[in-house]
Parts: structure tokens; C-alpha cells; sequence
């Protein structure tokens, strides 16, 4: 199962190969991986997506407990929460075809945010299941190039 | 007062209680050396750095504080590599100080620069590189806190070398807070009362110790235990030394060359109090068939070592010690309640009658020497009250098995990495925790040669270090394994052209034995030990002799190959 970590870490030099060490040497797997600073210059926050069952996911919570640098960390998974990821997308676009991938833009409430004579940039953003759906979609215009920020997390004010 | 970065260095050593550093000097670190003849710090001169980290590994198991070490960039970090990864699997308190290039150089290639945080950073406990000399007194603080409390193990510091140059003013940080590390030690009360209650409640308890009791001191809290509460106990090799190896509730070490009894006994024991040890694979066997009767309690202060390996029925997170007594306390006044010793008595005789069955034993020899004959007559000769080191392989199992240990930080071995070539540089480190103490290296043939340098350290600081080599030719445990699981396939295990380890003594300065008779064994041995200085015991034994039990790896501990 898919969970989703925020840790937060000391703003250290190799703090993320730290991180980044712990599941290459360990076995576990990430499937994103997103790093940024807080208002507190000395403590970044990480959002990690990782995938394995409860009791890989429980080593993995402890582990990363265990690395001295890092602060504290929240399994998203069972908490209501907020959940973002951008996604840019360079897609192939021709007369026949610019009409429909707009179409497509617009009920995701994507963005355009470059043009060329045959391509379209596209900006979205949404939580796991929106973008791999508008990826899906637009891959059959031919995608040229895709460049995702992994993504970013944050447990909702209200829980029940 | 303004002092330089490596005043401040030695300054904090001496403050931080260490009082022998093992190193080997060079470029990056002259600075250093320069400054250690106005400081009141011990330093032991190695002939290799993977000695100095060993050395400062067995000062630290010995002694139970916190060895340290110093070394040079480069190759000499590299060299402490090993070391470090079997500081870092026993869990072992050191400090290892190396140095670094100029920090602008960081980062060019520089001559003897190696990004040695980045290699060790998988095998230490946490690892830091001093860019600025004002951080250097917060982090060596750091350092050695790290090093020795919660779970501890190796801690790392770079020290480039303009860092130890340039000067500033020196302030001791008098505590050391880390709002990122704070060790859980005290057990939760919850969780003591139902640990407490499943022991009043068991009719066929055991304990299984591991390195965690020695770690934290809990052997006087387990022995308590064990003796009132009539439970017996099995332990690592790690664990060695927790409990009384003469009690008749010792049933010896557990898992692939353990006692018979340990792992028949785990196998249809109701509960299992498995204290400060992680569920090894050496130790289980097969995870899935390791202890299917019993309820299964795990103490350990690593939170990480719970649920890792096998699922327990009851984790509780704490110091090893300190769950150990609040154990103590809460079943002190059930003692006149609850029979225990009539309670367990059925489950205790069929224990002893599993140890009766099948003791540890080997098949004596008149012409040839048992190796397992050797570490006995050791035992006798030193009243059990020597330090045994040991290398890695059959020499290590036997000591193990045929020195019955009295009490913790005796038993210093490479229990998690294996590391050929670690007694003897810690039995030299050991030596100097314990002056008092006679220190004895049970090494195989093939292990000594790893780091037989040392004997230049051993000589030259006048130790008392006794190597008893039990000496086979072979790489004998791979020699083992072929033979028993790959049709005696002895593919470079024989070990040819060895050297004259007698001469090799004599050429060191040292004084060198050599026993081929059984006849012998005893009065020469007794005269190695009793020989002032660093001695080197040859005896040649049986060469294709077995540890023996064995559990093949992979398979359950009742599937053990017995003499
Ligand atoms: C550094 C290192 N290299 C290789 C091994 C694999 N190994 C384990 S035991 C062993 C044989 C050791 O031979 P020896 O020291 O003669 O001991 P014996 O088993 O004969 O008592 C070897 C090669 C190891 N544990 N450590
Ligand atoms: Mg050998």
C-alpha cells in the first residue's frame, strides 16, 4: 500500500543522502521524494511516497526516526490530509489535435503555460488520481517531455 | 584564552574522560600530533589504522566507556572502515577522530582527500564533518553523548586540517541537548505489569540475553530474575558473560553453534523474555519455526529492533537495565505468593535432562590436540577470570562454547560483521581497559595473519597479550561449510605456507610457543600464560575437527547436526 511521509529534518548538509541512504541501503523503495525549507531556516520538511506493507512501513517510520538529523516524522496514510502534485507536461500539438488537448485542459482545470507552432506546456495540479489520469489522457497526444515534483502532503486542521 | 582547534580537540577528550587514544599520524592530522605532547591523554601507536579502531572497540567493550581513536585522511580513514561497520553491528561506543584536507580543498580531489563522511555514513551512528572551529567543542560533546547513550555505536568526526589550526575562544559546553535525539530509556509501567504478569503466569519460561544486558549492566537485575524466579537462560554471543556461566540454570549459547538444550529448550519454552538481543538470523534459525509455543516479550532500546525480524507479542522500548529491574521490583513480593521454584520445576529437570543428553563434547584425542580441549584447559588455567578475545571462525565458536564466561565485558568477539582480524588489536585495547586483567587472544591461523601488525603495538607497550592460535591450516569454518554442504570442496581454505608463528614472535620481540602433543597441552600452555609479555601459543590441532552443534543456515533450530 501507498503511504505518504512528512519528515522533518534539520537543514543539514547530508541530511538527504542521509534520508536517501537509509531506503537504497535498506531495500525500500521511493517513489517520490520531495524536500523544501519551513519558516524556520534551520528545518526543511520532506514528503516521501513509499510503498510496502504495514510491517515494512512501520521499519521504515523507525528508521527514519532513528537518523539523529531527522526531527519528526507523520505517516499521512491514515489522516485526512491534503495532498499535491504538480505536474509539467510538453505535448505534441497540431491543428487536428489543439482543439481536444484544450478540452482536456479545461476539464481538469489544467493550464497552458507555454505554445509553440506543435507543442502545448501544460501545468496541473491535483492529488495522485488526477494526475495520473490527466497523464494518461494526454499521452495518447504524444507526450514529449514530463517533469512531476513528486508530491506534497499536509494533514487537514480537522480529522473527524 | 584563545586556543587552536586542536587544543580545543585534546581539551575535550581529557573532558570527556578519554584516557588512551589508539592513531596513526599523518599530514592532515600533525597538527593534532603537535599539540599531544602538552596534553595529559595516553596515545598508543598502531601499525595499522584498522588496529587503532579495533584497539578503541576493545577499550570500550572491556572497559564499558567510550574508546577513541585518530587517524589521518585518506587511506587512514579509509583503513577504519571495518572497523567501524563491526563497532557499528555490536553496537559499540567509539569516537573516531579523523582528519581531512584543508576545507577550500574539500571537494577538488585534494591529495589524500576521501569523503569519509559519506562512506561511514551507513555504519556509524551518526557522523560529522567540523567546518568551522567554534562548532568543534558542541560537536565532539556531541559526539561521545551520541556514542554512548540509547543504542550506542561508532560516532564519526572530519577534522580538516585548517579547522585545527586556526584559534578561538574555547568555551566547554557544559550540557548537550539534540531536540532530534532523545533515546527512550525508561520502560512504561503498562507494559513492566504485564510482562510481569505473563512471568507469573508461565510454566515454561526462558530468558534469551543478548548484548543489550551487558551494554546497559542489566546482568545483576537478569541474574536476580533468573535465580528467584527459577527461569533458565540462553544468551548470543554477544550476550555472553550476563549470567553465570557455572549456574545450573546457564544452558549455554542458542541458535546455529548453540547448546542443545538452548535451542531445544527455546523451541518448547511458553514464554520467551528475550532481553537487548535482535533476533539474529545466526541465532533464530528458520524465523518462522524459532519459538512456536511461546508468547514471545521483547526489551531492546531500539525501537527499530522490535517487529524487524520476528513479530512479538509484547515490545516494550527501554534500557535493557532499567526494564530489568523495574521487573525486579514489581515481582520481588510475588516471591512469597507464587511458588516459582515448584512451579517451573518440571519444565527446569527437562531442561537439565536436555543438557544431560547432549552437552557440548567432542571426541578426545591421544594424538592429536581437540581444539575444544585447548579453550578448556584456558578456562581451568585462568579460574575463568581472563578476557577472551576472539577472531572469527571455529576458533571463535569454540571459545564461545568451552569458556564458561563469570561476568560481562569478558568476552570481547566480532559478533555481528565477523571480523577476521579483530581479537588481537582489541585484546591490545582490552589490555589497557583492564591492566589488572590477563587478556587472552583465542585466534584462528587464518585470522591472526589479518592483522598480525600489531604485535609491533603489543610489544612495544610492554602488554601481557596471550595469542593462543588453534591452529588447524585451514580457513577451518569455510573448510566447515564445504565440507558439510559442499562435498568437501576445499577451494582455498587450506591454508599452505604458513609462517613459523614461534619465529614471527621471536622476530617481534616477543616470546612464541609451540604445543603438537595432547601430552603437552596443559604445562606448556601454563608457561605461555605464566610468561611475562606478549606471547604467541602455536598449537597445532586437529585439523578437520567441527563446530558442533550446528544448525544448517536456514533451517529450524531442532534440526541441529549433534558429535
Ligand atoms: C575479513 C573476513 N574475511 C573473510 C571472512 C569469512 N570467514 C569466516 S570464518 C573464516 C575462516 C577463518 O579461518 P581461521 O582464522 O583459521 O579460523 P578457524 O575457522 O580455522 O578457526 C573465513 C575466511 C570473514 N569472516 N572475515
Ligand atoms: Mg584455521
Amino acid at each position: 500500500m501507498r503511504h505518504i511521509l512528512t519528515v522533518t529534518v534539520e537543514n543539514e548538509p547530508g541530511v538527504l543522502s542521509r534520508v536517501a541512504g537509509l531506503f537504497s541501503g535498506r531495500g525500500f523503495n521511493i517513489e517520490s521524494l520531495n524536500v523544501g525549507p519551513t519558516l524556520d531556516p534551520g528545518v526543511s520538511v520532506m514528503t516521501i511516497t513509499t510503498e510496502g506493507d504495514e510491517q515494512i512501513i512501520e521499519q521504515i517510520v523507525k528508521q527514519l526516526r532513528k537518523l539523529i538529523t531527522v526531527i519528526k516524522v507523520v505517516d499521512l496514510t491514515d489522516l485526512k490530509s491534503v495532498l499535491r502534485e504538480m505536474v509539467l507536461l510538453k505535448v505534441n500539438a497540431n491543428d487536428a489535435n489543439r482543439a481536444e488537448i484544450l478540452r482536456t485542459v479545461d476539464i481538469f482545470r489544467c493550464k497552458v503555460v507555454d505554445v509553440s507552432i506543435d507543442e502545448l506546456t501544460i501545468e496541473a495540479t491535483g492529488n495522485y488520481e488526477k494526475i495520473s489520469a490527466i497523464v494518461g489522457l494526454l499521452t495518447r497526444f504524444g507526450v514529449k517531455e514530463i517533469s512531476r515534483s513528486g508530491m506534497v502532503a499536509m494533514k487537514r486542521s480537522i480529522q473527524n | 584564552m584563545e586556543l587552536s582547534g586542536a587544543q580545543i580537540l585534546l581539551e575535550c577528550l581529557k573532558r570527556e574522560g578519554v584516557e588512551v587514544l589508539f592513531g596513526f599520524p599523518g599530514g592532515a592530522v600533525i597538527d593534532i600530533y603537535n599539540e599531544l605532547p602538552n596534553s595529559s591523554l595516553k596515545h598508543v601507536l598502531v601499525r595499522h589504522e584498522q588496529g587503532a579502531i579495533h584497539a578503541a572497540d576493545g577499550f570500550a567493550r572491556a572497559s564499558g566507556k567510550v574508546g577513541c581513536c585518530l587517524v589521518t585522511s585518506g587511506p587512514g580513514a579509509t583503513n577504519t572502515v571495518t572497523g567501524i561497520a563491526t563497532a557499528y553491528m555490536d553496537s559499540i561506543p567509539v569516537v573516531i577522530l579523523t582528519g581531512q584536507v584543508p576545507t577550500p580543498l574539500i571537494g577538488n580531489d585534494a591529495f589524500q582527500e576521501v569523503d569519509i563522511v559519506g562512506i561511514t555514513r551507513p555504519c556509524t551512528k551518526h557522523n560529522y564533518l567540523v567546518k568551522d572551529v567554534r562548532e568543534l567543542a558542541h560537536v565532539i560533546r556531541q559526539a561521545f553523548y551520541l556514542a554512548r547513550s540509547g543504542r550506542p555505536g561508532p560516532v564519526l568526526v572530519d577534522l580538516p586540517k585548517d579547522v585545527m589550526q586556526v584559534k578561538t575562544k574555547f568555551i566547554w559546553p557544559e550540557d548537550v541537548k539534540m531536540r532530534s535525539y532523545n533515546p527512550n530509556v525508561k520502560p512504561h509501567a503498562g507494559q513492566i505489569k504485564k510482562v510481569a504478569q505473563l512471568i507469573r503466569d508461565a510454566e515454561r519460561p526462558i530468558i534469551y540475553a543478548g548484548g543489550g544486558v551487558i551494554t546497559s549492566q542489566g546482568h545483576e537485575a537478569l541474574t536476580w530474575l533468573a535465580q528467584k524466579l527459577h527461569i533458565p537462560v540462553t544468551a548470543t554471543l554477544m550476550g555472553l558473560g550476563c549470567f553465570p556461566g557455572n549456574d545450573k540454570l546457564w544452558l549455554g549459547m542458542l541458535g546455529m553453534h548453540g547448546t542443545y538444550a538452548a535451542n531445544m529448550a527455546i523451541n518448547n519454552a511458553d514464554l520467551v523474555l528475550a532481553v537487548g538481543a535482535r533476533f539474529d538470523d545466526r541465532v533464530t534459525g528458520k524465523v518462522s519455526t524459532f519459538a512456536p509455543k511461546a508468547t514471545l516479550v521483547h526489551i531492546d532500546i531500539d525501537p527499530t529492533s522490535i517487529q524487524k525480524n520476528v513479530s512479538v507479542h509484547v515490545p516494550l522500548v527501554a534500557d535493557c537495565r532499567l526494564a530489568l529491574e523495574a521487573l525486579k521490583d514489581e515481582l520481588a513480593p510475588s516471591l512469597t505468593e507464587y511458588d516459582f521454584e515448584g512451579g517451573h520445576l518440571p519444565w527446569v529437570s527437562k531442561v537439565l535432562a536436555w543438557a544431560k543428553e547432549h552437552p557440548l563434547t567432542y571426541h578426545p584425542s591421544e594424538t592429536t590436540i581437540k581444539p575444544q580441549s585447548v579453550v578448556e584447559k584456558l578456562y581451568e588455567l585462568t579460574n575463568g577470570d581472563a578476557v577472551i578475545c576472539t577472531e572469527v571462525g571455529q576458533n571463535q565458536m569454540w571459545a564461545a562454547q568451552f569458556y564458561r564466561f563469570k561476568e560481562p565485558n569478558c568476552f570481547l568477539s566480532s559478533g555481528g560483521l565477523g571480523t577476521m582480524g579483530y581479537g588481537f588489536p582489541a585484546a591490545i585495547g582490552a589490555q589497557f581497559a583492564r591492566p589488572d586483567k590477563m587478556v587472552i587472544d583465542i585466534a584462528g591461523d587464518g585470522s591472526i595473519q589479518m592483522n598480525i601488525q600489531e604485535m609491533a603495538t603489543s610489544v612495544c607497550n610492554n602488554l601481557g597479550v596471550k595469542i593462543v592460535i588453534l591452529n588447524n591450516g585451514y580457513l577451518g569454518m569455510v573448510r566447515q561449510w564445504q565440507e558439510l554442504f559442499y562435498k568437501k570442496n576445499y577451494c582455498e581454505t587450506c591454508m599452505d605456507a604458513q609462517p613459523d608463528f614461534v619465529k614471527l614472535a621471536e622476530a617481534y620481540g616477543a616470546t612464541g610457543f609451540r604445543i603438537t602433543d595432547p601430552a603437552d597441552l596443559e604445562r606448556v600452555l601454563k608457561q605461555a600464560l605464566d610468561t611475562p609479555g606478549t606471547v604467541i601459543v602455536d598449537v597445532r590441532v586437529e585439523r578437520e575437527e567441527n563446530v558442533y552443534p550446528m544448525v544448517p543456515a536456514g533451517a529450524s533450530l531442532t534440526d541441529m547436526l549433534l558429535v
